[in-house]
Formats: C-alpha cells, sequence, structure tokens
C-alpha cells in the first residue's frame, strides 16, 4: 500500500492502525461509529428541521 | 402514416395501451407533489439517487482510462475518490432514507412491493460495494477478501463467488451487479410513481376514517394538514 502524503497526515492519521473499540462482543472501528452516529444525527435533523422555504 | 382498421389488435397497439395504463405519463412525471412531502425527511430518497448517479458516472469513467490512469495520475486519483466518496454518500444516504421509510410503514397503501425492491436495492448494493472493496489492489482489500472467503466458503458459495479471483470480482462489480442493481433501481422508482410517494402516518389513518372508498395510492389531504401541493 503506497504511504498517504504528508499534507494529509495532519488532518487524518491515515499511515497508522485505526482506532477500534470494544464492548464485549461488538469491535467497530472509530470510523464506523462516528458514520453512524452522524446518520443518526442527520435522522433525527430531517425529522424536526423546518423544510427550506416553507412557512410554518 | 395512417393507422388501418384492426390496428388496435396488434400486440405493439395492445403493449402500448398496457404500458400507459400502467405507467401513465402524468404519474411518470408529475407536475406537483402532494403538500406532505415538504419536508427533509423526504429528500433523501432523491439524495440516494443522486449520489448512484455520481458512483455510475465516476465508475463509468474508471472503466474507461483503467488502473494505471487511475493509481498514478492526479485527475485518475481524483476520480477514484469521487467514485469511493460517492458510494459513502450513496449509502449514508440510503440508510436514513429506508430509517424514514421503515417508521413511517412507507409499505402501506398496497406498496409492499416498493418496500421490497428497496431492501433489495440495499442487499444488492452492499454486494455490490464489497465486490469494489476487494478490488481496491492495497493491503486492505487483500484483507477483506481472505476475511470474506472464510465466510462464503462456510455457506457453499465460495466455488463460483471466488472473492481471491480478481477477474470474477471486476466482472460482478463493473459488469452483473451494477446491472441487476440498475434494473431494481429503476424498478423501484417506477414504483414509487405509480403509487405516490408514501404518506405520514396522521395522513394516512385521516384517509382511512374519512374516505374509506378513497384510492389509497393519491391521497387527499386531510384536516390540519396543508392543503396545497408543492412543485415536484
Amino acid at each position: 500500500m503506497s504511504a498517504v502524503p504528508s499534507s494529509y497526515a495532519g488532518v487524518v492519521p491515515m499511515n497508522s492502525p485505526g482506532t477500534y473499540l470494544n464492548w464485549g462482543v461488538i469491535h467497530i472501528s472509530l470510523a464506523n461509529v462516528i458514520v453512524i452516529v452522524a446518520m443518526l444525527v442527520v435522522f433525527v435533523l430531517a425529522l424536526i428541521l423546518p423544510f427550506a422555504g416553507r412557512k410554518r | 402514416m395512417t393507422a388501418q382498421p384492426g390496428d388496435e389488435r396488434m400486440w405493439t397497439a395492445r403493449l402500448r395501451r398496457r404500458a400507459v395504463d400502467t405507467l401513465p405519463p402524468e404519474k411518470l412525471l408529475p407536475d406537483r407533489q402532494p403538500a406532505y412531502v415538504a419536508s427533509w425527511i423526504y429528500v433523501f430518497g432523491v439524495a440516494t439517487l443522486a449520489a448512484l448517479i455520481v458512483v455510475l458516472a465516476s465508475g463509468g469513467v474508471l472503466a474507461l482510462f483503467g488502473p494505471q490512469w487511475y493509481h498514478t495520475s492526479t485527475a485518475g486519483r481524483f476520480v477514484n475518490s469521487l467514485h469511493l466518496w460517492s458510494v459513502e454518500l450513496f449509502f449514508f444516504a440510503m440508510v436514513v432514507h429506508m430509517w424514514g421509510k421503515f417508521f413511517m410503514a412507507a409499505w402501506r397503501g398496497r406498496r409492499a412491493m416498493t418496500w421490497i425492491t428497496g431492501a433489495i436495492a440495499f442487499l444488492g448494493s452492499i454486494a455490490t460495494a464489497f465486490t469494489g472493496y476487494v478490488l481496491q489492489s492495497n493491503f486492505d482489500s487483500q484483507w477483506i477478501s481472505t476475511q470474506a472467503k472464510d465466510g462464503l466458503n462456510s455457506v457453499g458459495v465460495g466455488a463460483w463467488f471466488n472473492v481471491l479471483n480478481y477477474g470474477q470480482m471486476l466482472m460482478f462489480h463493473i459488469a452483473l451487479l451494477p446491472a441487476v442493481l440498475g434494473v431494481i433501481v429503476v424498478w423501484h422508482v417506477l414504483l414509487v410513481r405509480r403509487q405516490g410517494v408514501a404518506p405520514p402516518y396522521a395522513t394516512d389513518a385521516e384517509i382511512l376514517d374519512t374516505a374509506p372508498q378513497a384510492d389509497p395510492t393519491t391521497p387527499t389531504a386531510p384536516e390540519g394538514v396543508p392543503t396545497e401541493e408543492v412543485p415536484s
């Protein structure tokens, strides 16, 4: 695998092993947890935020 | 060319009538939508479609120029990254879309096949993305494929779906699975157009309470719900 250019390395440490979280049998990468949480946040916001250009 | 007596019985005329009856143009491309679609939760279906178009277009460019281009040149790496990140966005939007449809029980009003085709498209997308991940030609793809082969062998499909066979995975990824997925997605969208966008719970309950004879595929707004329609 080629090394990631150094200009990216400061943003995300892509040349080192990823961070994993463990709860009993659950073993998941931090990146996946972040994506799942982001989806949940977007889902809730989509339900509660008023639609663009719509008067309530 | 003028129509001749008996033309209406020809198979072309019968097929045309059936196509128009099944998928009327005004339902395929409606000018306005019910007022309840003016909500962010109704945006994620079309967001998924938009991301899918970017996935297909960027994948087409990758296929045209090949791995020596997209692994070495700046433009190639950009399109390669565009392909990956549009897939991430595609799944993100699709999962939020699916949660929204699940919690509003969007299979109501004779929309079961719409839900089923959506669920199959989701599973098919996972398979398509998986074959893409094993094509990355890096340690990640080696790790994914060598781990996956044990699982696939344990369920008996490894003999004809061999994740260590690069050529076979490439064909699955760029030909077979996109073709199947394309058909399912088009089917899903046509069903959405034909049956109409699933209404929220309250709207549907009001329709059932107040107008049992109403066509559930073209709901009318009940009291308390904005009656105006919004442009598509």
